[in-house]
C-alpha cells in the first residue's frame, strides 16, 4: 500500500506538517515538526531515487484517475536527482534554522515561519514530482507566494519593499508560464506531459506552438533570475532572514531551471527548443551577459549577502550556458553544477547568517576581524568561496571542468576563456570579503563576535564536507547528473 | 640500479603502489600533530620527526621503484576519463627527494627561528608548512597534469597563510600579489592548457616521447606551450614573477624552503614535465627547426628574465629581496636549460632544481640568521659581520659561489652540462646569456661577501652568531652544496633517463 502510494509522501508529508505548525503555535515544536517533515522527505526521497535507479522511472495516478483525466505524478532520474538535492539541503538548513530563524525572526512569528517554510518546501517538491503542466504552476504559485512571505519578513523595512517587487515580477512570471500553458492546451488538449510531448510532436512548428514556448519561457527566465531578468533576485536575497536566502539560493532556482529543462527537453523537445527556435543563441548571450556584468557588480558591493546574491546571478549563467549549448555533455555539466552551486552558495549563505546572528546585519564592515573571532564559521566561507571559484578538490572544480569541456567540444573557445574570466572576477569578490575577515582589524566598539553556536555550525560544516567530498568522489553527483541528461536525450 | 622506467609497466603488485599513498599522507599527519599537540616543544619534535620519516619513506619509495616494483596508483576517477594518478618518474624522485630532505634541515632551522624571534601562531606555521609539503609530494609523484594541477592549485592556497603570516598591512598586500598573481595565471592559461591537451590527445596522462607528439601542428604547439609556461605561474618566468619578491614578506622558514625550493620548484618542475611528457623533447625541438614559434622563443623569454632579473637583484638592498630575484633568474636557468632541448641540457634543468635548492636554501638560512642575531635586513648594514657570525657568512659564501657556479659548488656543475647542451644544439644566445648572468651574479654577491669580511664594522653592536639549530642547519645545507659538486652522479642519472628514454 505505502510502496505503491511512495511518489506522494514527499509533498504530503510538508503540507501536513504546515498545518500543524500552524495550528499548534509554539515555536520550538513548529521547529520540530518542519525538522522532522524534512527529515521523512529526505527519506522518502532516499528511497525513491534507489528504485529509480534500480528500476526506471516511477508513476504515480492521483486518485486512480488515469491521465489525461487525473494528475499524474512521475519521478525520473532528472526529477529524482533535483529532490535529493532539494531536500538534502532542507534537512540541512532546517538545522541551521533553529539558531538563525530563532534569532532574527520574532518568537511569536516563528512558528508561522516554519508554516510558511514547509508551504514553499512543499511546492519546490511539488513542481518537481508532478507530470502535470497546470499542476506545477499550482505548485509554482504555492512556494512563490510562500517565498514572497518569507522575504518579507526580513528585519528590515527593505525586506518589504523587496518582496512586493519580486511579488510583482514573479505574477508576471507566473502569468506568462500560464498563458503559455493556455496555449499548449489549446493546441494539444492536454496538460499531462507526456501527452503534450507525444501530440506537439505531430503539431510541428505552428504559430500557437512557438507563442506557448516564447510565454513559458521568458516566465520560467524571470523565477529563474537569469540576467538581465535577476533585479529582484538581488534585493530579495540582501533583504531576506539569512536562513531564508541559503535555503531559497540553494534550492528556489534550481528548481526554476529544472522546469525549464522539463519544458525545452521533454514538453518541446531538444528539436523543437534549439533548433526550430533560436533558444541556444539567446541562452549563450544572456548567460554570459550575465556571468560578466553580474560578477563585475558583485565586487562593487558592501553587502555580503547582496555581494553573494549577484553571485548567484552569474552563477545561473553558467548553468543556463551550460543547458544552452543543446549538447548532452552541456546538459550534464548545467545539472552538476546545480547541486554544486547549491553546496557551495548554501555554505556560504549560511556563515554569513553566523556573522548576522551577532551583528544583525551582513555589511562588509561587520566582517572586518571576523575570523579571529569565529574562526570555524569564517573557514566555511573559505571552503564555500573556493568551491564557487572552483579550485581543485572541491566540488565547484568538477562542474567547471565538465562545463570547460562540454564548451571546448563545440569549440567555442571564447565562451571558454570567458568562463576563466569569470572565475576570477569570483576570486575577486570572495577575496574582498576574506580580506576584511582575516586581515583588518576588528573596529573599535563594533559587535563582538563568538563562534556560531553548534547548531549552526554543524549544518555549515555538513555543507562544507559535501563540497570536498563531491570535489573527489563525484560517482553520486556526476553520476546522477549523467544519467537524467543521457535520459532527456533519449538514452535510458 | 635498475632503470626507473620499469615502473611505468603496470603489471607489477598492486600493493607496492599503495606506499606512494602512505609517503604522501606522511605530512599530512605532521599537519594533523602540528595543529593539535599544545606543548611547544612536544610539537618541534613531532614535526621534525613527521620529516624524517617522510625522507626514509621517499627513499624506500625509490629504492622499491628503481627495482621496478611500483606501478602507478589510481586513486579515483572524479570525472570520466580522468584520473587522480600517481606515479614515481625520475624527476618525481628528484624533487620529493629535495624538498622532503630539506624539511628535515627548514623544520630544525624553524625552531630556532621561530623560538628567537618571538613569531605567533607557530602551530598554524608548522601545520600550513607540512600541508606544503604534502602539495610538494603530490605534485612530484602525480601521474598526469591533471593530477598535477590539483596539487598544484593545493599549494598556492596552503602557502598563502604562511606569506601572510604577519597579518600586517604589507603582508596583506602582499599576499594579494601572491595570490593573484598565482591563482589567475594557473586558472586562465594552466587549466586552459590542460583542457586543450586533453581535447586533443585524449588523455593528461605523463609518457615519454609526449602525449601530442604527432596531433598537434607547430602554431598551435607554440601557442599551447606558451599557455603552459605562462600558467605556471610559480616558475617566476618574466612578466609573472611579482609575487615572488612580494612572497618575501613571509617568515625566513617560509622563504628558504618554499619559495627557493619547494614551491618554485615546483613549477620548474612542471614546466620540465610538460616539456619531456606532453610535448616530448625530440618532438618539439624537431618541430621548432620546422618553425621557431613552436618553442624557439622559449630560450629568448627564460634568457630575458635572467638578465633583467640579475640586474634588478644587484639594486637591491634588502637581503632577501635580493635573494628573491636572484631565484627568479636561476628558476630561469631550469626554463632555459629545458627550452635547449638537448638531452644534456635538459639533464641540467635537473640537476639545477636540486644544485639550485642546496644553494639558495643556505643563503636563506644565512638572511634569517643574521635577522635574528642582528636584527637586520639590509645589505648596506653588514659591514665586518663576518667576523661576529663567522659560520654564517662561511655558508653563505659557499652558497654564493654555488649560485654563481664556481667549483667547489654544485652549481658549476649546471652551468657546465647546460654550456655541453647549447653547444651541441649551436644555440648561442644561452651560451651568452650564461656568461653574462655569470658575471651579474657574481656582481651581486662578491660584494656582500667583501664587506662581511673585509670592511669596517659601523659602532659596536653585541651580537654573536645566531641560535645553534639555526647553525647546525645552515651548516648542513652549505656542505651539502659541496657535497653535490663531489657526488652528483644520482641525481645527473635521474635528469638524463627520461630523455634516453625517448
Amino acid at each position: 500500500m505505502i510502496e505503491n502510494n511512495l511518489p506522494i509522501f514527499q509533498v504530503i508529508i510538508p503540507l501536513i506538517g504546515a498545518v500543524l505548525c500552524a495550528i499548534i503555535k509554539e515555536r520550538k515544536i513548529a521547529w520540530f515538526i518542519a525538522a522532522i517533515s524534512s527529515w521523512a522527505v529526505l527519506g522518502v526521497v532516499v528511497i525513491l531515487v534507489l528504485r529509480v535507479s534500480a528500476f526506471g522511472s516511477l508513476f504515480y495516478q492521483f486518485g486512480g484517475w488515469e491521465p489525461p483525466i487525473g494528475i499524474q505524478y512521475q519521478i525520473d532520474s532528472l526529477s529524482a536527482f533535483i529532490l535529493l538535492l532539494v531536500s538534502a539541503i532542507a534537512v540541512v538548513m532546517i538545522t541551521y534554522a533553529r539558531e538563525s530563524v530563532g534569532a532574527e525572526i520574532d518568537p511569536d512569528k516563528q512558528h508561522l515561519f516554519y508554516t510558511i517554510w514547509l508551504l514553499c518546501f512543499a511546492g519546490l517538491i511539488g513542481m518537481v514530482s508532478t507530470n502535470d503542466i497546470f499542476n506545477i504552476y499550482v505548485f509554482l504559485e504555492i512556494s512563490s507566494l510562500a517565498t514572497y512571505t518569507l522575504i518579507a519578513m526580513g528585519k528590515t523595512r527593505r525586506a518589504l519593499f523587496s518582496a512586493f517587487e519580486y511579488l510583482v515580477l514573479g505574477t508576471i512570471g507566473a502569468t506568462f508560464f500560464l498563458i503559455g500553458i493556455g496555449l499548449l492546451y489549446m493546441m494539444t488538449g492536454t496538460l499531462n506531459i507526456t501527452d503534450i510531448a507525444e501530440r506537439l510532436g505531430n503539431a510541428g512548428d505552428m504559430r500557437p506552438v512557438e507563442a506557448a514556448f516564447a510565454f513559458i519561457t521568458l516566465g520560467l527566465a524571470l523565477k529563474i533570475a537569469l540576467f538581465p531578468l535577476h533585479t529582484w533576485l538581488t534585493n530579495a536575497y540582501a533583504y531576506a532572514p539569512s536562513f531564508a536566502s541559503a535555503f531559497l539560493a540553494s534550492t528556489a532556482a534550481k528548481v526554476a531551471i529544472y522546469i525549464m529543462i522539463r519544458v525545452l527537453y521533454t514538453v518541446f523537445g531538444y528539436e523543437f527548443s534549439f533548433n526550430v527556435m533560436p533558444l541556444g543563441i539567446i541562452l549563450l548571450l544572456l548567460s554570459i551577459a550575465g556571468m560578466i556584468i553580474a560578477s563585475l557588480i558583485a565586487i562593487w558591493q558592501k553587502d555580503v549577502k547582496r555581494l553573494l546574491a549577484f553571485s548567484s546571478v552569474a552563477q545561473i549563467g553558467y548553468i543556463m550556458l551550460a543547458i544552452g549549448l543543446a549538447t548532452q555533455e552541456g546538459l550534464t555539466a548545467g545539472i552538476l553544477h546545480m547541486a554544486n552551486h547549491a553546496l557551495a552558495k548554501g555554505a556560504l549563505f549560511m556563515s554569513v547568517g553566523a556573522v548576522v546572528f551577532y551583528t544583525g546585519s551582513s555589511r562588509l564592515e561587520d566582517f572586518r576581524g571576523a575570523a579571529k573571532q569565529m574562526p570555524f564559521t569564517m573557514a566555511v566561507f573559505v571552503v564555500g568561496g573556493l568551491s564557487l571559484i572552483g579550485l581543485p578538490f572541491t566540488a565547484g572544480f568538477v562542474s567547471k571542468w565538465m562545463l570547460l569541456s562540454a564548451i571546448l567540444q563545440k569549440g567555442w573557445w571564447i565562451v571558454a576563456v570567458i568562463v576563466l574570466i569569470t572565475s576570477i572576477l569570483a576570486l575577486i569578490y570572495i577575496w574582498k570579503v576574506v580580506e576584511a575577515a582575516y586581515f583588518k582589524p576588528r573596529p573599535a566598539g563594533a559587535v563582538k563576535l563568538e563562534e556560531a553556536p553548534a547548531g549552526m555550525l554543524v549544518p555549515m560544516w555538513l555543507l562544507v564536507l559535501a563540497n570536498i567530498y563531491f570535489g573527489i568522489n563525484t560517482n553520486a553527483t556526476l553520476g546522477l547528473a549523467s544519467d537524467a541528461a543521457s535520459m532527456l536525450f533519449g538514452g535510458k | 640500479m635498475e632503470l626507473l622506467y620499469d615502473i611505468f609497466s603496470t603489471d607489477m603488485l598492486p600493493d607496492a603502489a599503495y606506499i606512494t599513498i602512505f609517503t604522501m599522507f606522511v605530512p599530512l599527519a605532521g599537519a594533523f600533530m602540528a595543529s593539535v599537540i599544545k606543548s611547544r616543544d612536544g610539537r618541534d619534535i613531532a614535526v621534525i620527526l613527521t620529516a624524517i620519516v617522510l625522507f626514509v619513506n621517499v627513499l624506500n619509495l625509490l629504492s622499491i621503484a628503481s627495482k621496478g616494483g611500483l606501478p602507478s596508483l589510481v586513486l579515483g576517477e572524479p570525472i570520466p576519463g580522468i584520473k587522480i594518478m600517481f606515479f614515481v618518474d625520475p624527476y618525481g624522485a628528484i624533487f620529493a627527494l629535495v624538498a622532503s630532505f630539506l624539511w628535515i634541515i627548514t623544520s630544525i632551522y624553524s625552531v630556532g627561528y621561530l623560538h628567537s624571534n618571538h613569531e605567533p601562531h607557530q602551530n598554524r606555521f608548522h601545520a600550513f608548512f607540512a600541508l606544503a609539503i604534502f602539495a610538494a609530494m603530490g605534485i612530484s609523484f602525480a601521474g598526469n597534469m591533471f593530477t598535477l594541477f590539483l596539487f598544484y592549485e593545493f599549494m598556492t592556497l596552503c602557502t598563502f597563510p604562511l606569506v601572510t603570516h604577519h597579518g600586517s598591512k604589507e603582508a596583506r598586500i602582499a599576499g594579494r600579489t601572491y595570490l593573484v598573481i598565482l591563482l589567475s595565471t594557473s586558472i586562465l592559461f594552466l587549466l586552459t592548457a590542460i583542457l586543450w591537451t586533453w581535447s586533443i590527445a585524449g588523455t593528461t596522462d605523463f609518457e615519454v616521447g609526449g602525449i601530442l607528439a604527432g596531433k598537434i601542428g607547430p602554431v598551435a604547439t607554440g601557442i599551447l606551450l606558451m599557455l603552459y609556461v605562462y600558467g605556471v605561474g610559480k616558475a617566476a618566468l618574466m612578466p609573472m614573477h611579482r609575487w615572488l619578491p612580494a612572497a618575501m614578506v613571509a617568515p625566513t622558514p617560509v622563504s628558504a624552503l618554499l619559495h627557493a625550493v619547494a614551491v618554485v620548484k615546483a613549477g620548474v618542475f612542471t614546466i620540465l614535465k610538460v616539456v619531456v611528457y606532453i610535448f616530448g623533447a625530440k618532438n618539439l625541438s624537431e618541430m621548432i627547426s620546422e618553425n621557431w614559434w613552436a618553442g624557439g622563443w622559449l630560450v629568448y623569454i627564460a634568457g630575458a628574465t635572467i638578465i633583467i632579473s640579475s640586474i634588478i637583484a644587484l639594486r637591491q638592498d634588502n637581503l632577501k629581496k635580493r635573494l628573491a630575484y636572484s631565484t627568479i633568474s636561476q628558476l630561469s636557468y631550469v626554463v632555459m636549460a629545458t627550452a635547449i632541448l638537448a638531452p644534456k641540457a635538459i639533464m641540467a634543468a635537473a640537476f639545477h632544481i636540486v644544485a639550485h635548492a642546496f644553494g639558495k636554501i643556505t643563503l636563506f638560512f644565512a638572511a634569517g640568521s643574521i635577522y635574528t642575531a642582528a636584527h637586520k635586513k639590509n645589505i648596506s648594514e653588514l659591514n665586518g659581520i663576518g667576523r661576529r657570525m663567522p659560520y654564517t657568512m662561511a655558508a653563505f659564501t659557499i652558497g654564493a659561489l654555488s649560485v654563481i657556479g664556481i667549483p667547489p659548488a654544485a652549481g658549476f656543475l649546471t652551468k657546465y652540462y647546460m654550456m655541453l647542451g647549447a653547444f651541441e644544439y649551436g644555440n648561442f644566445f644561452a651560451i651568452i646569456v650564461i656568461i653574462i648572468s655569470t658575471v651579474l651574479n657574481a656582481a651581486y654577491f662578491l660584494p656582500i661577501i667583501y664587506a662581511a669580511f673585509f670592511k669596517k664594522e659601523k659602532g659596536s653592536p653585541k651580537h654573536g652568531e645566531a641560535p645553534i639549530a639555526i647553525i647546525i642547519a645552515l651548516t648542513i645545507t652549505a656542505g651539502m652544496t659541496i657535497g653535490l659538486f663531489m657526488f652528483p652522479d644520482l641525481f645527473l642519472w635521474l635528469g638524463l633517463q627520461p630523455v634516453l628514454a625517448e
